[in-house]
Protein backbone atom coordinates (compact mmCIF):
# COMPACT_ATOMS: atom_id res chain seq x y z
CA UNK A 1 0.00 0.00 0.00
CA UNK A 2 1.08 3.55 -0.57
CA UNK A 3 0.84 6.23 1.58
CA UNK A 4 2.91 8.40 4.00
CA UNK A 5 1.24 6.78 7.12
CA UNK A 6 0.23 2.80 6.48
CA UNK A 7 -1.09 0.47 9.00
CA UNK A 8 -0.66 -3.19 9.08
CA UNK A 9 -3.18 -5.19 11.04
CA UNK A 10 -3.23 -2.74 13.74
CA UNK A 11 -4.63 -3.61 16.91
CA UNK A 12 -5.54 -1.74 19.70
CA UNK A 13 -6.77 -2.50 23.15
CA UNK A 14 -7.58 -0.47 26.40
CA UNK A 15 -7.34 -3.87 29.06
CA UNK A 16 -9.57 -6.34 27.83
CA UNK A 17 -11.94 -4.30 25.41
CA UNK A 18 -10.79 -4.42 21.79
CA UNK A 19 -11.38 -0.81 20.41
CA UNK A 20 -9.51 -1.47 16.98
CA UNK A 21 -9.15 -4.65 15.32
CA UNK A 22 -7.00 -5.83 12.23
CA UNK A 23 -6.84 -2.31 10.50
CA UNK A 24 -4.78 -2.09 7.38
CA UNK A 25 -4.94 1.23 6.24
CA UNK A 26 -3.09 3.98 3.88
CA UNK A 27 -3.11 7.45 4.76
CA UNK A 28 -1.89 9.45 1.22
CA UNK A 29 0.31 12.23 1.72
CA UNK A 30 -0.55 16.03 1.22
CA UNK A 31 -4.05 15.04 1.10
CA UNK A 32 -7.01 14.98 4.24
CA UNK A 33 -8.67 11.70 5.10
CA UNK A 34 -11.45 11.52 7.39
CA UNK A 35 -12.10 9.04 9.78
CA UNK A 36 -15.92 8.48 10.48
CA UNK A 37 -18.51 5.81 12.12
CA UNK A 38 -20.74 6.40 14.94
CA UNK A 39 -19.01 6.82 18.47
CA UNK A 40 -17.25 3.80 20.20
CA UNK A 41 -15.95 2.69 16.94
CA UNK A 42 -12.99 2.94 17.66
CA UNK A 43 -11.91 5.81 15.41
CA UNK A 44 -10.21 8.15 17.85
CA UNK A 45 -7.95 5.09 18.87
CA UNK A 46 -6.75 4.93 15.72
CA UNK A 47 -5.47 7.95 15.17
CA UNK A 48 -4.12 8.19 18.29
CA UNK A 49 -2.07 4.73 17.48
CA UNK A 50 -0.40 7.06 14.92
CA UNK A 51 1.66 9.58 17.25
CA UNK A 52 1.75 6.79 20.06
CA UNK A 53 -0.52 8.52 22.33
CA UNK A 54 -3.01 5.52 22.59
CA UNK A 55 -0.24 4.03 24.94
CA UNK A 56 -0.41 6.83 27.36
CA UNK A 57 -3.53 6.10 28.26
CA UNK A 58 -3.22 3.81 31.54
CA UNK A 59 -4.23 -0.28 30.76
CA UNK A 60 -3.85 0.34 27.02
CA UNK A 61 -1.79 -1.55 24.18
CA UNK A 62 -1.42 -1.57 21.08
CA UNK A 63 -0.02 -4.51 18.26
CA UNK A 64 0.60 -4.68 15.01
CA UNK A 65 2.82 -2.29 12.58
CA UNK A 66 2.28 1.92 11.67
CA UNK A 67 5.13 3.33 8.95
CA UNK A 68 5.10 6.49 8.82
CA UNK A 69 7.38 7.08 5.61
CA UNK A 70 7.98 3.19 5.64
CA UNK A 71 9.16 3.59 9.06
CA UNK A 72 7.73 1.53 11.78
CA UNK A 73 6.82 3.80 14.89
CA UNK A 74 6.22 0.61 16.55
CA UNK A 75 9.67 -0.50 16.43
CA UNK A 76 11.46 -0.69 19.96
CA UNK A 77 14.08 1.21 18.60
CA UNK A 78 11.37 4.09 17.66
CA UNK A 79 11.10 6.80 20.36
CA UNK A 80 8.09 7.69 20.84
CA UNK A 81 8.65 11.91 21.61
CA UNK A 82 10.39 11.43 18.15
CA UNK A 83 7.18 10.17 16.59
CA UNK A 84 5.14 12.50 18.16
CA UNK A 85 7.19 15.56 16.28
CA UNK A 86 6.65 14.02 13.39
CA UNK A 87 2.80 13.99 14.08
CA UNK A 88 1.16 16.89 15.38
CA UNK A 89 -1.81 16.26 17.56
CA UNK A 90 -5.06 18.47 18.11
CA UNK A 91 -7.88 17.30 20.33
CA UNK A 92 -11.58 17.27 20.78
CA UNK A 93 -11.17 20.30 23.36
CA UNK A 94 -9.78 23.31 23.02
CA UNK A 95 -6.74 22.96 25.59
CA UNK A 96 -4.67 25.63 25.15
CA UNK A 97 -1.86 26.41 28.07
CA UNK A 98 -3.80 28.02 30.72
CA UNK A 99 -0.71 29.77 32.24
CA UNK A 100 0.48 30.76 29.41
CA UNK A 101 -0.17 33.92 27.16
CA UNK A 102 -1.13 33.44 23.01
CA UNK A 103 2.48 34.15 21.97
CA UNK A 104 3.44 31.33 24.46
CA UNK A 105 1.05 28.78 23.58
CA UNK A 106 1.64 28.83 20.24
CA UNK A 107 5.58 27.94 20.54
CA UNK A 108 5.09 26.04 23.54
CA UNK A 109 6.38 22.67 21.64
CA UNK A 110 10.02 25.04 20.85
CA UNK A 111 10.04 26.39 23.93
CA UNK A 112 9.34 23.41 26.04
CA UNK A 113 12.41 21.60 23.88
CA UNK A 114 14.99 24.22 24.81
CA UNK A 115 14.45 26.71 22.36
CA UNK A 116 15.60 29.87 24.11
CA UNK A 117 16.34 32.04 20.56
CA UNK A 118 13.84 34.54 20.69
CA UNK A 119 13.95 35.96 16.94
CA UNK A 120 13.42 32.54 16.17
CA UNK A 121 11.02 32.18 18.62
CA UNK A 122 9.28 35.14 17.57
CA UNK A 123 9.10 34.07 14.24
CA UNK A 124 7.62 30.75 14.66
CA UNK A 125 4.95 32.28 16.59
CA UNK A 126 4.26 35.04 13.71
CA UNK A 127 4.40 31.56 10.95
CA UNK A 128 2.48 28.95 12.98
CA UNK A 129 -0.30 31.53 14.11
CA UNK A 130 -0.51 32.75 10.68
CA UNK A 131 -0.74 29.09 8.76
CA UNK A 132 -3.40 28.52 11.87
CA UNK A 133 -5.07 31.84 10.38
CA UNK A 134 -5.22 33.51 13.73
CA UNK A 135 -2.42 35.84 13.30
CA UNK A 136 -4.67 38.99 12.40
CA UNK A 137 -7.18 38.19 14.91
CA UNK A 138 -4.75 37.94 17.97
CA UNK A 139 -1.49 39.93 16.79
CA UNK A 140 -2.23 43.30 18.84
CA UNK A 141 -2.82 40.91 21.80
CA UNK A 142 -0.47 37.98 21.80
CA UNK A 143 0.23 38.70 25.86
CA UNK A 144 -3.37 37.83 26.41
CA UNK A 145 -3.63 34.33 28.52
CA UNK A 146 -4.68 31.18 26.15
CA UNK A 147 -7.54 30.42 27.82
CA UNK A 148 -8.94 34.45 27.43
CA UNK A 149 -9.97 33.67 23.55
CA UNK A 150 -13.03 32.61 22.09
CA UNK A 151 -13.56 28.45 21.44
CA UNK A 152 -13.15 28.66 17.96
CA UNK A 153 -9.93 30.64 18.55
CA UNK A 154 -8.07 28.37 21.36
CA UNK A 155 -8.47 25.47 18.75
CA UNK A 156 -7.10 27.40 16.22
CA UNK A 157 -4.44 28.19 18.56
CA UNK A 158 -3.95 24.73 19.23
CA UNK A 159 -4.01 24.31 15.64
CA UNK A 160 -1.21 26.87 15.60
CA UNK A 161 0.88 25.03 18.60
CA UNK A 162 0.47 21.93 16.58
CA UNK A 163 2.23 23.44 13.58
CA UNK A 164 5.14 25.31 15.57
CA UNK A 165 6.90 22.16 15.50
CA UNK A 166 7.01 21.17 12.38
CA UNK A 167 5.69 18.15 11.85
CA UNK A 168 5.01 16.24 8.42
CA UNK A 169 1.29 15.02 9.84
CA UNK A 170 -1.32 16.65 11.22
CA UNK A 171 -4.04 14.64 13.31
CA UNK A 172 -7.28 16.29 14.14
CA UNK A 173 -9.17 14.35 16.82
CA UNK A 174 -13.23 15.92 16.36
CA UNK A 175 -11.59 19.17 16.59
CA UNK A 176 -15.06 20.92 15.89
CA UNK A 177 -17.36 19.13 18.17
CA UNK A 178 -17.41 22.07 20.59
CA UNK A 179 -17.29 24.76 18.14
CA UNK A 180 -20.22 26.68 16.37
CA UNK A 181 -20.69 26.26 12.35
CA UNK A 182 -18.90 29.64 12.10
CA UNK A 183 -15.78 28.55 13.99
CA UNK A 184 -16.01 24.95 12.32
CA UNK A 185 -16.12 26.73 8.96
CA UNK A 186 -12.85 28.94 9.52
CA UNK A 187 -11.03 25.87 10.34
CA UNK A 188 -12.19 23.65 7.62
CA UNK A 189 -11.26 26.35 4.98
CA UNK A 190 -7.89 26.40 6.98
CA UNK A 191 -7.29 22.48 7.08
CA UNK A 192 -7.78 22.97 3.24
CA UNK A 193 -5.13 25.44 3.09
CA UNK A 194 -2.71 23.21 4.72
CA UNK A 195 -3.39 20.02 2.93
CA UNK A 196 -0.60 21.38 0.32
CA UNK A 197 1.76 21.05 2.94
CA UNK A 198 0.54 18.39 5.47
CA UNK A 199 -0.93 15.51 5.63
CA UNK A 200 -4.10 15.45 7.23
CA UNK A 201 -5.89 12.99 9.46
CA UNK A 202 -9.64 13.95 10.89
CA UNK A 203 -12.08 12.33 12.99
CA UNK A 204 -15.12 13.34 12.65
CA UNK A 205 -18.62 12.35 13.50
CA UNK A 206 -19.84 15.31 11.34
CA UNK A 207 -20.49 13.46 7.64
CA UNK A 208 -21.33 16.99 6.32
CA UNK A 209 -17.65 18.51 7.41
CA UNK A 210 -15.90 14.86 6.16
CA UNK A 211 -17.89 15.29 2.49
CA UNK A 212 -16.71 18.91 2.28
CA UNK A 213 -13.20 18.96 3.10
CA UNK A 214 -11.95 15.56 2.63
CA UNK A 215 -10.15 13.65 -0.14
CA UNK A 216 -10.49 10.31 1.39
CA UNK A 217 -12.59 8.82 3.89
CA UNK A 218 -12.70 5.94 6.31
CA UNK A 219 -15.74 4.35 7.52
CA UNK A 220 -14.68 2.85 10.92
CA UNK A 221 -17.48 0.26 12.62
CA UNK A 222 -17.15 -1.61 16.25
CA UNK A 223 -13.40 -1.03 15.97
CA UNK A 224 -12.60 -2.54 12.20
CA UNK A 225 -12.17 -0.50 9.16
CA UNK A 226 -15.54 -1.20 6.73
CA UNK A 227 -15.03 0.71 4.10
CA UNK A 228 -12.02 3.06 2.40
CA UNK A 229 -11.87 5.24 -0.51
CA UNK A 230 -12.48 8.88 -2.33
CA UNK A 231 -15.00 10.35 -0.41
CA UNK A 232 -16.82 11.30 -3.56
CA UNK A 233 -17.08 7.62 -4.19
CA UNK A 234 -17.75 6.31 -0.47
CA UNK A 235 -20.41 9.08 -0.27
CA UNK A 236 -21.97 8.21 -3.77
CA UNK A 237 -21.10 4.81 -4.68
CA UNK A 238 -20.71 2.49 -1.43
CA UNK A 239 -19.59 -0.44 -1.75
CA UNK A 240 -20.60 -1.96 1.89
CA UNK A 241 -23.76 -2.16 2.72
CA UNK A 242 -22.97 -0.72 6.28
CA UNK A 243 -21.50 2.28 4.79
CA UNK A 244 -24.52 3.24 2.79
CA UNK A 245 -26.84 2.16 5.99
CA UNK A 246 -24.73 4.77 7.78
CA UNK A 247 -24.22 7.16 5.19
CA UNK A 248 -28.34 7.38 4.67
CA UNK A 249 -28.43 7.79 8.81
CA UNK A 250 -30.56 4.57 8.02
CA UNK A 251 -28.64 2.63 10.97
CA UNK A 252 -29.94 0.09 13.25
CA UNK B 1 -50.52 22.12 50.77
CA UNK B 2 -50.56 20.55 54.36
CA UNK B 3 -47.57 18.04 53.38
CA UNK B 4 -45.82 22.04 52.26
CA UNK B 5 -46.36 23.51 55.50
CA UNK B 6 -44.66 20.41 57.46
CA UNK B 7 -42.02 20.04 55.05
CA UNK B 8 -41.35 23.65 55.65
CA UNK B 9 -41.32 23.09 59.27
CA UNK B 10 -39.06 20.08 59.19
CA UNK B 11 -36.80 21.65 56.77
CA UNK B 12 -36.72 24.91 59.74
CA UNK B 13 -35.87 23.09 62.40
CA UNK B 14 -33.26 21.53 60.51
CA UNK B 15 -31.36 24.32 59.72
CA UNK B 16 -31.65 25.96 63.45
CA UNK B 17 -30.24 22.23 64.85
CA UNK B 18 -27.18 22.83 62.46
CA UNK B 19 -26.63 26.39 62.94
CA UNK B 20 -27.06 25.77 66.58
CA UNK B 21 -24.28 22.74 66.42
CA UNK B 22 -22.00 25.36 64.33
CA UNK B 23 -22.35 27.67 67.14
CA UNK B 24 -21.32 24.91 69.84
CA UNK B 25 -18.27 23.77 67.74
CA UNK B 26 -17.37 28.04 67.90
CA UNK B 27 -17.32 28.11 71.64
CA UNK B 28 -13.95 26.40 72.24
CA UNK B 29 -11.91 28.28 69.20
CA UNK B 30 -13.59 31.53 70.58
CA UNK B 31 -12.39 31.70 73.83
CA UNK B 32 -8.97 30.40 73.26
CA UNK B 33 -9.04 32.95 71.18
CA UNK B 34 -10.23 35.12 73.70
CA UNK B 35 -7.82 33.94 76.20
CA UNK B 36 -4.48 33.99 74.75
CA UNK B 37 -5.09 37.31 73.63
CA UNK B 38 -6.46 38.86 76.79
CA UNK B 39 -3.79 37.15 78.71
CA UNK B 40 -1.10 37.06 75.99
CA UNK B 41 -1.32 40.70 75.44
CA UNK B 42 -0.10 42.35 78.25
CA UNK B 43 2.84 40.47 78.71
CA UNK B 44 4.42 41.00 75.08
CA UNK B 45 6.66 44.68 74.39
CA UNK B 46 9.97 45.60 72.74
CA UNK B 47 11.78 44.18 75.22
CA UNK B 48 9.35 40.49 75.18
CA UNK B 49 10.38 39.86 71.61
CA UNK B 50 13.96 40.85 71.77
CA UNK B 51 15.30 39.67 74.56
CA UNK B 52 16.60 36.00 75.23
CA UNK B 53 14.97 34.05 78.24
CA UNK B 54 15.58 34.55 81.30
CA UNK B 55 14.81 32.90 84.93
CA UNK B 56 12.03 33.47 87.15
CA UNK B 57 11.86 37.78 88.56
CA UNK B 58 14.69 38.87 86.05
CA UNK B 59 13.55 42.05 84.39
CA UNK B 60 13.67 41.90 80.63
CA UNK B 61 13.25 38.84 79.73
CA UNK B 62 11.84 37.69 76.46
CA UNK B 63 11.23 35.28 73.68
CA UNK B 64 13.34 36.35 71.08
CA UNK B 65 16.00 33.35 71.01
CA UNK B 66 12.77 31.15 70.77
CA UNK B 67 11.22 33.36 68.02
CA UNK B 68 14.39 33.03 66.40
CA UNK B 69 15.20 29.18 67.04
CA UNK B 70 11.37 28.73 65.88
CA UNK B 71 12.37 30.20 62.74
CA UNK B 72 15.73 28.10 62.66
CA UNK B 73 14.05 25.02 63.28
CA UNK B 74 11.23 25.31 60.34
CA UNK B 75 13.71 26.78 58.00
CA UNK B 76 16.05 23.57 58.37
CA UNK B 77 13.36 21.15 58.80
CA UNK B 78 11.71 22.94 55.30
CA UNK B 79 15.06 22.16 53.47
CA UNK B 80 14.70 18.20 54.44
CA UNK B 81 11.16 18.08 54.33
CA UNK B 82 10.00 20.72 51.65
CA UNK B 83 11.90 18.49 48.54
CA UNK B 84 11.29 15.07 49.62
CA UNK B 85 7.67 15.83 50.40
CA UNK B 86 7.23 17.57 46.55
CA UNK B 87 9.15 14.87 44.97
CA UNK B 88 7.18 12.33 46.13
CA UNK B 89 3.95 14.14 45.98
CA UNK B 90 5.26 13.95 42.07
CA UNK B 91 5.86 10.77 42.04
CA UNK B 92 3.10 9.51 43.12
CA UNK B 93 0.94 11.04 41.00
CA UNK B 94 3.35 11.16 37.79
CA UNK B 95 4.65 8.02 38.02
CA UNK B 96 3.32 6.45 40.75
CA UNK B 97 0.29 3.95 38.51
CA UNK B 98 1.97 0.83 39.66
CA UNK B 99 2.54 -1.38 42.79
CA UNK B 100 5.21 0.67 44.08
CA UNK B 101 3.41 3.98 43.80
CA UNK B 102 0.52 2.11 45.79
CA UNK B 103 2.67 0.90 48.69
CA UNK B 104 4.31 4.47 49.10
CA UNK B 105 1.16 6.49 48.87
CA UNK B 106 0.12 3.51 51.91
CA UNK B 107 3.57 4.26 53.79
CA UNK B 108 2.88 8.14 53.48
CA UNK B 109 -0.56 7.67 54.88
CA UNK B 110 0.94 6.19 57.56
CA UNK B 111 4.00 8.57 58.51
CA UNK B 112 1.07 11.29 58.32
CA UNK B 113 -1.05 9.55 60.80
CA UNK B 114 2.43 8.58 63.16
CA UNK B 115 2.47 10.29 66.86
CA UNK B 116 4.90 13.00 66.60
CA UNK B 117 6.57 11.86 69.65
CA UNK B 118 7.33 8.87 68.11
CA UNK B 119 9.38 10.41 65.14
CA UNK B 120 11.14 12.98 67.53
CA UNK B 121 11.93 9.40 69.66
CA UNK B 122 13.21 8.09 65.88
CA UNK B 123 14.79 11.31 65.97
CA UNK B 124 16.30 10.75 68.90
CA UNK B 125 17.97 7.50 68.86
CA UNK B 126 19.22 8.54 65.16
CA UNK B 127 20.98 11.74 65.78
CA UNK B 128 20.48 13.12 69.42
CA UNK B 129 22.59 10.25 70.57
CA UNK B 130 25.04 10.86 68.39
CA UNK B 131 25.46 14.45 68.26
CA UNK B 132 23.44 15.43 71.70
CA UNK B 133 20.38 17.93 71.55
CA UNK B 134 20.68 19.99 68.49
CA UNK B 135 19.10 22.28 66.08
CA UNK B 136 19.66 19.53 63.74
CA UNK B 137 17.51 16.92 65.02
CA UNK B 138 14.86 19.06 65.56
CA UNK B 139 14.91 20.08 61.88
CA UNK B 140 15.07 16.89 60.90
CA UNK B 141 11.77 15.29 63.45
CA UNK B 142 9.84 18.25 61.65
CA UNK B 143 11.21 17.53 58.12
CA UNK B 144 9.99 14.33 58.31
CA UNK B 145 6.73 15.55 59.78
CA UNK B 146 6.40 17.51 56.93
CA UNK B 147 7.08 14.74 54.22
CA UNK B 148 3.55 13.41 54.30
CA UNK B 149 2.23 16.47 54.64
CA UNK B 150 3.56 17.82 51.42
CA UNK B 151 3.22 14.86 49.78
CA UNK B 152 -0.75 14.53 50.16
CA UNK B 153 -0.87 18.57 49.27
CA UNK B 154 1.53 17.81 46.06
CA UNK B 155 -0.47 14.81 45.21
CA UNK B 156 -3.74 16.42 45.22
CA UNK B 157 -2.55 19.63 43.11
CA UNK B 158 -0.59 17.60 40.38
CA UNK B 159 -4.06 15.33 39.92
CA UNK B 160 -6.16 18.59 39.85
CA UNK B 161 -4.12 19.68 36.48
CA UNK B 162 -6.26 18.35 33.66
CA UNK B 163 -5.14 15.51 31.96
CA UNK B 164 -5.76 17.15 28.45
CA UNK B 165 -2.88 19.53 29.68
CA UNK B 166 -0.91 16.28 29.92
CA UNK B 167 -1.97 14.87 26.53
CA UNK B 168 -1.33 18.53 24.61
CA UNK B 169 2.27 18.31 26.04
CA UNK B 170 3.09 15.14 25.01
CA UNK B 171 1.69 15.68 21.77
CA UNK B 172 4.24 18.06 20.89
CA UNK B 173 6.99 15.96 21.60
CA UNK B 174 7.66 16.95 24.77
CA UNK B 175 9.60 14.30 27.01
CA UNK B 176 7.52 13.05 30.14
CA UNK B 177 10.06 14.51 32.73
CA UNK B 178 9.58 17.99 30.89
CA UNK B 179 6.17 17.65 30.61
CA UNK B 180 5.90 16.88 34.07
CA UNK B 181 8.08 19.75 35.70
CA UNK B 182 7.49 22.44 33.29
CA UNK B 183 3.26 22.12 32.76
CA UNK B 184 2.22 19.60 35.30
CA UNK B 185 4.10 21.68 38.47
CA UNK B 186 4.03 25.13 36.62
CA UNK B 187 0.00 24.51 36.30
CA UNK B 188 -0.03 23.10 40.03
CA UNK B 189 2.11 25.27 41.66
CA UNK B 190 -0.55 27.17 44.20
CA UNK B 191 -1.48 24.59 45.03
CA UNK B 192 2.33 23.08 46.11
CA UNK B 193 2.78 26.39 47.92
CA UNK B 194 -0.47 25.91 49.21
CA UNK B 195 0.93 22.48 50.80
CA UNK B 196 4.23 23.74 51.52
CA UNK B 197 2.96 26.84 53.66
CA UNK B 198 0.54 24.60 55.45
CA UNK B 199 3.04 21.99 56.19
CA UNK B 200 5.02 25.19 58.09
CA UNK B 201 2.36 25.94 59.93
CA UNK B 202 1.53 22.61 61.16
CA UNK B 203 5.50 21.86 62.63
CA UNK B 204 5.64 25.80 63.88
CA UNK B 205 3.20 24.53 66.94
CA UNK B 206 5.17 21.13 67.67
CA UNK B 207 6.21 20.56 70.43
CA UNK B 208 6.68 16.81 71.61
CA UNK B 209 9.55 15.80 69.05
CA UNK B 210 11.27 19.21 70.17
CA UNK B 211 11.54 17.87 73.66
CA UNK B 212 13.22 14.57 72.66
CA UNK B 213 15.52 16.82 69.75
CA UNK B 214 16.14 20.66 69.85
CA UNK B 215 15.67 20.06 73.92
CA UNK B 216 15.51 24.36 74.23
CA UNK B 217 17.97 26.86 75.40
CA UNK B 218 17.66 30.20 76.74
CA UNK B 219 20.38 31.81 74.43
CA UNK B 220 20.85 33.13 71.61
CA UNK B 221 22.45 29.73 69.83
CA UNK B 222 21.98 28.60 66.23
CA UNK B 223 24.95 26.21 65.59
CA UNK B 224 23.40 22.92 64.07
CA UNK B 225 24.90 20.73 66.80
CA UNK B 226 23.62 22.94 69.62
CA UNK B 227 20.70 22.62 71.46
CA UNK B 228 18.17 25.59 70.64
CA UNK B 229 15.24 27.20 72.04
CA UNK B 230 11.50 27.32 70.02
CA UNK B 231 8.35 28.88 71.02
CA UNK B 232 6.56 25.68 72.18
CA UNK B 233 9.24 24.31 74.24
CA UNK B 234 8.68 27.93 76.00
CA UNK B 235 5.16 27.99 76.14
CA UNK B 236 5.69 24.07 77.74
CA UNK B 237 8.27 24.94 80.23
CA UNK B 238 6.95 28.50 81.20
CA UNK B 239 3.35 27.26 81.82
CA UNK B 240 4.77 24.84 84.20
CA UNK B 241 6.79 26.73 85.85
CA UNK B 242 5.78 28.26 89.08
CA UNK B 243 5.94 31.78 88.83
CA UNK B 244 3.22 33.88 87.76
CA UNK B 245 6.03 36.31 85.25
CA UNK B 246 7.12 33.15 83.59
CA UNK B 247 3.22 31.69 82.75
CA UNK B 248 2.69 35.49 81.55
CA UNK B 249 5.58 35.00 79.14
CA UNK B 250 3.78 31.35 78.24
CA UNK B 251 0.77 33.45 77.11
CA UNK B 252 2.60 36.01 75.66
CA UNK B 253 4.47 33.15 73.43
CA UNK B 254 1.27 31.52 72.43
CA UNK B 255 -0.22 34.51 71.29
CA UNK B 256 3.53 35.05 68.80
CA UNK B 257 2.79 31.29 67.77
CA UNK B 258 -1.18 31.60 66.88
CA UNK B 259 -0.16 34.73 65.24
CA UNK B 260 2.62 33.38 63.17
CA UNK B 261 0.22 30.36 62.08
CA UNK B 262 -2.41 32.46 61.54
CA UNK B 263 -0.88 35.06 59.03
CA UNK B 264 0.65 31.39 57.44
CA UNK B 265 -3.34 30.74 56.85
CA UNK B 266 -4.18 33.50 55.46
CA UNK B 267 -1.41 33.72 53.13
CA UNK B 268 -2.33 30.56 51.73
CA UNK B 269 -6.13 32.02 51.53
CA UNK B 270 -4.78 34.75 49.22
CA UNK B 271 -2.70 32.42 46.85
CA UNK B 272 -5.66 30.23 46.42
CA UNK B 273 -7.93 33.26 45.66
CA UNK B 274 -4.91 34.73 43.62
CA UNK B 275 -5.16 31.92 41.48
CA UNK B 276 -7.01 32.88 38.64
CA UNK B 277 -5.79 36.20 39.01
CA UNK B 278 -2.23 34.65 37.45
CA UNK B 279 -3.53 34.82 33.81
CA UNK B 280 -3.85 39.03 33.99
CA UNK B 281 -0.34 39.49 35.73
CA UNK B 282 1.43 37.00 32.75
CA UNK B 283 -0.89 39.53 30.25
CA UNK B 284 1.16 41.91 31.56
CA UNK B 285 4.72 41.13 31.69
CA UNK B 286 4.04 40.32 27.78
CA UNK B 287 2.64 43.62 26.86
CA UNK B 288 5.83 44.68 28.35
CA UNK B 289 8.13 42.20 26.53
CA UNK B 290 6.68 43.04 23.24
CA UNK B 291 6.63 46.76 23.73
CA UNK B 292 10.15 46.93 24.41
CA UNK B 293 10.86 44.70 21.20
CA UNK B 294 9.33 47.07 19.01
Amino acid sequence: MEGKIVTERLNAFFGEVHAVKNVNMAIPANAITAIIGPSGCGKSTLIRCVNRMHEVVRGAKATGKVYLDGEDIYDPETDPVEVRRKVGMVFQKPNPFPTMTIYDNAVAGLRLNGEKDWSKLDGAAEDSLRLAALWDEVKDNLGASGVSISGGQQQRLCIARALAVQPEVLLLDEPCSALDPIATAKIEDLLFDLKDRYTIAIVTHNMQQAARIADFTAFMYLGELIEFGETKRLFENPEEELTEKYITGRFG
Amino acid sequence: MKSHNARKWRNRIASLLALGCVLVALVPLVSILIEVVSRGAPAIDWAFLTERTKSAGTPDSGIGNAILGSILLVGWGSLIGLPLGILTGVYVSEYGDNSFGRTARFFNDVLANFPSIVIGLFAYSLIVTVVGFSLISGAFALGIIMIPIVANTTEEALRMVPNSLREASLALGVPRWKTVLKVIISNGRSGLVTGALLAIARVAGETAPLILTSFGNSFWETGLTEPVAALPLVIFRNAMSPYADLQEQAWGAALILITMVLSLNVIVRLITRKRFKVAKAVKKTWKERLSLSG
